[in-house]
């Protein structure tokens, strides 16, 4: 078994960037119930954590607020699941719910220490 | 009350409640002699009234009797004017006689603070159980040993080994601060919910015994709801789920004390007051902001209760059961997901989905996948029942699995004959 990072970016510039509340709302469930399935088959590596939409951007010159208005993806989603290899990994991501609304799912194996 | 009945009945109620105000009396260091002193009061019962005849007010004899016994203990022993004088708490003049207070709200207040040190995780969870059981509940160590399947020996050890533990911790008996009670009412939550879980899924087939567990565990919970202090919504999310679950009491044994599963149970059985009673507590979890896995399952208990399928029903479940396992991995929660989900989403669909659980020294995995696979194929559903029947030690689930296996092969029969 090997470890994927699995990072839900979503798509702000699209014309779906601003979904309605009752498209979050309907969004909500699908994306309970893939992640429930996942922890269901024990494929988390640690405990589900939920971010905060916002955050910070760090640069040289500037921290400032989320949303970030200058770029086009925002971080959705993150967490580290167990897979065989990338096709199970990437099986895993397309299942992402979020994917219907314009997001895309960044898929990185996990590097052994050298 | 019969005469026979109510020695057992009083020891029951009161024995806890005298041992849990001299403890708080006197700290966890002396936990025996206030053992000591309140067996000595039984003792001085059995005798007398046998001899003498009950007297008028039972309790508030014990009560008299233990307070001398008490009083003649402290003034006689040097350990009193040695160590103990220094730490009890109420003494508010040395050469006062000590108030042993064994009013109803400082027997409250001492078994809260009793919980609190009881349920501290410096003991393994089972030893918190054991020690509940002996001196927050007042049973004994046979009843404990017939609960957890063992001897008598083995809960002794246990339990004085879990003092022992508490003595060199040196875990104070008081009161519980604010600070004190978000830290450490987790671990309180879940010593009641085990001592509840006990009761309620035991392998023993004593069933008073289960029936007393549980509700032991519910009048714990109901007092940390009675104290300001401690009345957090996760408690009443809790005893709304003890609730729940013993409204079926009378409903999931026969009289043989043979499980009945909850799709055969008679509804007319169910307690609609303890249902009532637990959505009253549910209502009162949801103020504030926090959610539990008490809430969670509490939510999920509360649909069981309405026995109809709807599609609302079953929906609500899987979704509480998708956060209770964000919340925290458990394989019994992945395996009833995977039951709400073939309810929601047919049973091929959740086939698909249990296969991928892997659960396989797990007994309960291949018992739900038994029960997805009947009807489709029974061929395979007896497999994996029997499969099942090898992995359980449970012999109330023995029973149901082998009827189940039984019922599967008899319409295979009958197909076959119609052939």
């Amino acid at each position: 078994m090997n470890e994927f990072l699995i990072a839900i970016h979503r798509d702000l510039k699209s014309k779906d960037a601003s979904p309605s509340p009752e498209q979050m709302q309907a969004s909500i469930k699908p994306f309970q119930e893939w992640i429930g399935k996942l922890i269901a088959q024990d494929r988390l590596v640690s405990p589900y954590r939920r971010w905060d939409g916002g955050g910070k951007v760090v640069k040289k010159e500037a921290v400032t607020d989320g949303p970030y208005a200058e770029i086009k993806e925002s971080l959705g989603g993150l967490f580290v699941v167990r897979a065989k290899d990338y096709d199970e990994a990437v099986e895993i991501a397309k299942g992402c719910p979020i994917l219907e609304w314009g997001a895309t799912v960044e898929v990185r194996m996990a590097l052994v220490n050298a | 009350m019969e005469d026979q009945t109510l020695l057992p009945h009083l020891f029951r109620t009161e024995y806890r409640n005298i041992v849990s105000v001299l403890c708080y009396l006197f700290g966890i260091q002396h936990i025996e002699i206030a053992e000591d002193l309140v067996s000595d009061t039984f003792l001085a019962a059995t005798e007398l009234w046998s001899i003498q005849g009950v007297p008028d007010n039972p309790r508030a004899w014990l009560y008299a009797v233990a307070k001398n016994k008490t009083k003649n203990y402290l003034k006689r022993n040097s350990l009193f004017e040695n160590r103990l004088s220094k730490e009890i708490k109420y003494s508010a003049d040395k050469t006062e006689e000590t108030e042993i207070d064994l009013s109803e709200k400082n027997i409250a207040d001492s078994q809260l603070a009793m919980i609190f040190t009881i349920c501290n995780p410096c003991n393994a969870p089972e030893s918190q159980i054991a020690l509940a059981l002996n001196l927050l509940c007042g049973f004994g160590g046979q009843e404990i040993a017939d609960a957890f399947l063992t001897n008598k020996e083995v809960i002794y050890k246990r339990i004085n080994r879990a003092k022992e533990k508490l003595k060199e911790a040196n875990i104070k008996i008081e009161q519980p601060t604010v600070a004190e009670i978000n830290d450490r009412l987790e671990t309180v939550l879940k010593t009641l919910y085990l001592l509840f879980s006990e009761g309620y899924y035991s392998t023993s087939q004593d069933t008073p015994l289960r029936r007393d567990l549980c509700s032991e565990a519910m009048r714990l919970t109901s007092l940390l709801i009675e104290n300001k202090t401690t009345n957090k919504p996760a408690v009443n999310a809790l005893l709304a789920l003890m609730c729940f679950h013993a409204s079926r009491f009378e409903a999931r044994t026969n009289e043989k004390g043979e499980a009945i599963l909850y799709e055969d149970q008679d509804q007319t059985l169910w307690n609609k007051a303890l249902i009532e009673t637990g959505t009253a507590y549910l209502n009162r979890a949801s103020s504030g902001d926090e959610l539990t896995k008490y809430h969670l399952e509490a939510g999920i208990a509360y649909w069981h209760t309405q026995k109809e399928d709807t599609a609302e029903k079953w929906e609500s479940i899987l979704s509480l059961y998708n956060s209770l396992l964000i919340l925290e991995y458990s394989p019994i929660a992945a395996l009833n997901r995977t039951f709400a989900l073939s309810k929601t989403h047919g049973k091929k669909a959740a086939i698909i989905e249990a296969e991928k659980l892997k659960l396989t020294d797990n007994p309960f995995y291949f018992s739900l996948l038994g029960n997805l696979y009947s009807e489709l194929d029974n061929e395979k559903a007896i497999q994996h029942f029997e499969t099942a029947l090898r992995l359980t030690n449970s012999t109330g689930d023995k029973i149901t699995l082998a009827k189940n296996i039984q019922r599967l092969k008899e319409t295979k029969e009958v197909a076959n004959k119609k052939d």
